[in-house]
């Protein structure tokens, strides 16, 4: 059963019946805080600073010659915990694009649907030509399921390019022309 | 090896434990029976012994004996000594003998097989983001299992062609072929085309086809099957999907009554690709070419989709009691098909002795090739005979059927995946009779059909089909079926059911098979779950004695069709 406790309570002091010595107190805070530089930000005028390993929306990225580097092996689609990556593979026509067709095969499509993306970065991880990127985009909406799968077209806008200095396939093209020098 | 008819065991000591192993076995299938893998490229067991890759390096041993008195030699113990090998030996060119000693993970082995995969690597290109064997890649999971995990080379790899079209059917990428010779050997023993060889020495060897020819042949896609790595490629399935987004499914391949047992590759209700599965009852390891398109028809537009009676769409139920008032009302012929599963014939026969219907079977021949395409070219001929459907083999035509509907004999006519059109019978005699039309596909005979009930396609239902060796084989659905079309099977039973007014019930395949299997014959005792996965071998009885048009392939011989099974591939 449970019992009940009376505690005694102690009467207020003189200063404490004026109350002025709290509302000095709170008084302090505020005026403390009207001369500090304002933490929140005015949103959609103003926006944050994105650190760089922010984890945005996934995007797709171009090499510095402007080639798309996803080869279509599809590991992110495989690795996605929430199934948001659909891609249809596809081979690169040699006679369309000649300077690509060393490549042989990139994405016919490739689609993430942004309703089901949960951000955790592991496509990117994932990824074994680092072509896919989530970069500092985090806010996006639409007005249709439809328009929040973002497309191959969309997501190397979004992408841009990357200024990496690997070149593997420029490299394996070069070998490809030359030969192995040792032979 | 066992598949050489011996079953002679001999006792080895394997990894220090003593085992019995099958007389004449390599070191691979020996230790491959208690679960230990040595890893191999070049060995594969339906093919001749290379030893070229080095993979399945082991250390053997034998006991010792005085060479001059042939007495065993003892150590202090009084244990016979073991002459250990100096250096190791490969697994595959290994036959155990009585008393051999084999050491399959010693610290030597390891390290022999870490160098044998660091040679093999060194030239191998990083191709594993597009290369289509990722995944079924032996080379992937042995560099995984048994390589250092860095690359101490820092020379130029060697540059090779990239896509060199072998024939219509195979692509190679020189650069990652290991040179293991599995389909050079392949096609020189089991294709019989020899048009496959090493050019070149040392690291510029390349595999090629002889000047002026092409690896065109029937078997051509066997070479990617077993190509470790992702050398060979096919034409078909290359770039189409990673593997390990594919289910599996077994299968059996209905291009001829050989029965071939495959795999059927699908992911979302889309086939990608069939490859066999292994049996060595009946395929071995191999399969058509031709028979790996079998699914691509099914994709076409003219497949039947709806259920119709008299032109309007209905619900399976409608057509089954539409069809089953047709047939009750009398002269009623039927015709059957081979290519009907087992189920669906007993069935069939069901509506056939209520009915009293005559059955007419239509033969499908064409040119067998003597490995695994015979001239059958139906894969359950053998059901229909087991079944009664049958009694002696069927003949190319209907011309007596014909004489039938034009006397009136018969007025009500039940098709199976026939197109009567090409069989003998004209339009104008198929608009004077009721027609049932069941088939997968759009035809003259659709057309004009009161009932029309769509079927489903091999990969989509399950079923058993009895092949060249009355042996029964089963398969199950990979993909389902176009949207609202349920098995044939259970629109038969529905008919069969009324016909027996009896209660109208959709009846699943372990209903059919405990029916089947309470009636006589060569089904007698058996059930949908008693049917093994390699099939099951039936007795043929008398109708082993009929003149089947097969000729002498990989496992049928007509002269002795009862023991062809156990022919030496």
């Amino acid at each position: 059963m449970a019992t009940s406790k009376v505690i005694e309570r102690k009467p207020l002091t003189f200063a404490e019946k004026t109350f002025l010595p709290q509302i000095a107190t709170g008084l302090k805070t505020t005026f403390g805080n009207m001369l500090k530089k304002p933490i929140t930000l005015q949103y959609p005028e103003e926006r944050p600073v994105i650190p760089d390993n922010y984890r945005g929306v996934p995007t797709l990225v171009k090499d510095p010659n402007g080639r798309e580097k996803c080869v279509s092996c599809q590991l992110c689609e495989f690795v996605c915990p929430p199934k948001a990556i659909r891609i249809t593979p596809g081979e690169i026509d040699p006679e369309a694009e000649p300077d690509r067709a060393h490549v042989e095969k990139a994405p016919q499509e490739f689609e993430i649907n942004m309703l089901r993306c949960i951000y955790c970065g592991f496509c990117e991880e994932v990824c074994p030509e680092e072509a896919i990127y989530l970069q500092d985009v985090f806010s996006l909406s639409g007005y249709s399921r439809e328009e929040m799968i973002n497309k191959k077209d969309k997501l190397y806008e979004l992408g841009g390019t990357l200024p990496d200095q690997h070149f593997k396939w420029d490299k394996k093209k070069a070998a490809e022309l030359e030969g192995n020098p040792e032979h | 090896m066992s598949a050489n008819g011996t079953s002679e065991m001999i006792t080895i000591n394997l990894d220090g434990n003593e085992v019995e192993v099958p007389k004449g076995a390599n070191a691979i299938e020996a230790a491959k029976l208690h679960g230990k893998e040595i890893p191999h490229y070049c060995y594969h067991p339906k093919l001749s012994i290379a030893g070229n890759c080095r993979m399945c390096l082991i250390e053997m041993g034998m006991p010792m004996r005085d060479r001059g008195t042939g007495e065993a030699i003892l150590d202090e113990k009084g244990v016979q000594k073991i002459g250990w090998g100096p250096k190791p030996v490969i697994g595959c060119a290994t036959n155990v003998a009585p008393g051999m000693h084999l050491r399959t993970n010693s610290e030597t082995v390891k390290e022999a097989r870490n160098g044998v995969t660091e040679f093999l690597l060194i030239n191998h290109p990083l191709d594993c983001p597009i290369c289509d064997q990722a995944g079924e890649c032996r080379l992937q999971e042995f560099s995984a299992d048994h390589g250092r995990g860095y690359s101490r080379f820092i020379e130029d790899k060697n540059v090779k062609p990239k896509r060199t079209v072998l024939g219509p059917r195979v692509t190679l990428d020189d650069e990652r072929c290991i040179l293991c010779s599995r389909c050079v050997r392949f096609s020189q023993e089991v294709a019989k085309d020899d048009v496959l060889g090493f050019v070149d020495r040392g690291t510029y060897s390349t595999l090629t086809c002889y000047p002026g020819k092409e690896l065109a042949n029937n078997y051509s896609l066997n070479t990617v099957d077993i190509c470790p790595v992702g050398a060979l490629t096919s034409s078909d399935f290359r770039f189409k999907m990673r593997v390990w987004f594919l289910k599996r499914t077994n299968s059996i391949c209905t291009e001829s009554s050989v029965g071939a047992n495959t795999t059927v590759w699908s992911r979302e209700g889309k086939i990608y690709r069939i490859t066999p599965r292994r049996n060595d009852a009946v395929n071995d390891t191999w399969m058509t070419d031709s028979g790996r398109d079998c699914f691509k028809p099914y994709e076409s537009e003219d497949r039947l989709t709806q259920y119709t009676v008299d032109g309007v769409h209905q619900s399976p139920e409608v057509a089954a009691q539409a069809a089953a008032k047709l047939l009750a009302a009398g002269s009623v012929a039927v015709v059957a098909s081979a290519h009907s599963t087992v189920e669906e014939q007993f069935i069939v026969q069901g509506i056939v002795k209520e009915t009293g219907a005559s059955v007419s079977l239509v033969k499908h021949e064409g040119d067998g090739d003597g490995i695994l395409l015979s001239e059958d070219r139906s894969p359950n001929l053998r059901g229909a005979l087991l079944n009664g459907l049958i009694a002696e083999l069927p003949g190319a035509d209907l011309s007596s059927l014909s004489a039938q509907v034009d006397s009136g004999a018969v007025k009500t006519l039940l098709v199976l995946h026939e197109d009567l059109t090409q069989l003998g019978l004209s339009e104008a005699q198929l608009k004077t009779v009721q027609i049932i039309y069941l088939g997968a596909f759009a035809n003259a005979v659709s057309q004009v059909a009161q009932v029309v009930i769509p079927s489903l396609s091999v990969f989509e239902k399950a079923g058993s089909f009895v092949n060249q060796n009355f042996r029964l084989q089963k398969f199950a659905p990979a993909v389902p079926g176009p949207r609202g079309l349920v098995a044939e099977l259970g629109v038969l039973a529905m008919m069969e059911a009324k016909l027996r007014e009896d209660s109208l019930q959709v009846l699943t395949i372990e209903q059919v098979w405990s029916r089947m299997g309470e009636g006589e014959g060569a089904f007698a005792g058996l059930a949908w779950q008693k049917i093994p996965d390699e099939g099951l071998k039936l007795e043929a009885g008398s109708l082993a004695q009929l003149d089947f048009v097969e000729s002498k392939n990989l496992k049928y011989d007509p002269a002795t069709p009862e023991a062809a099974e156990a022919l030496p591939a």
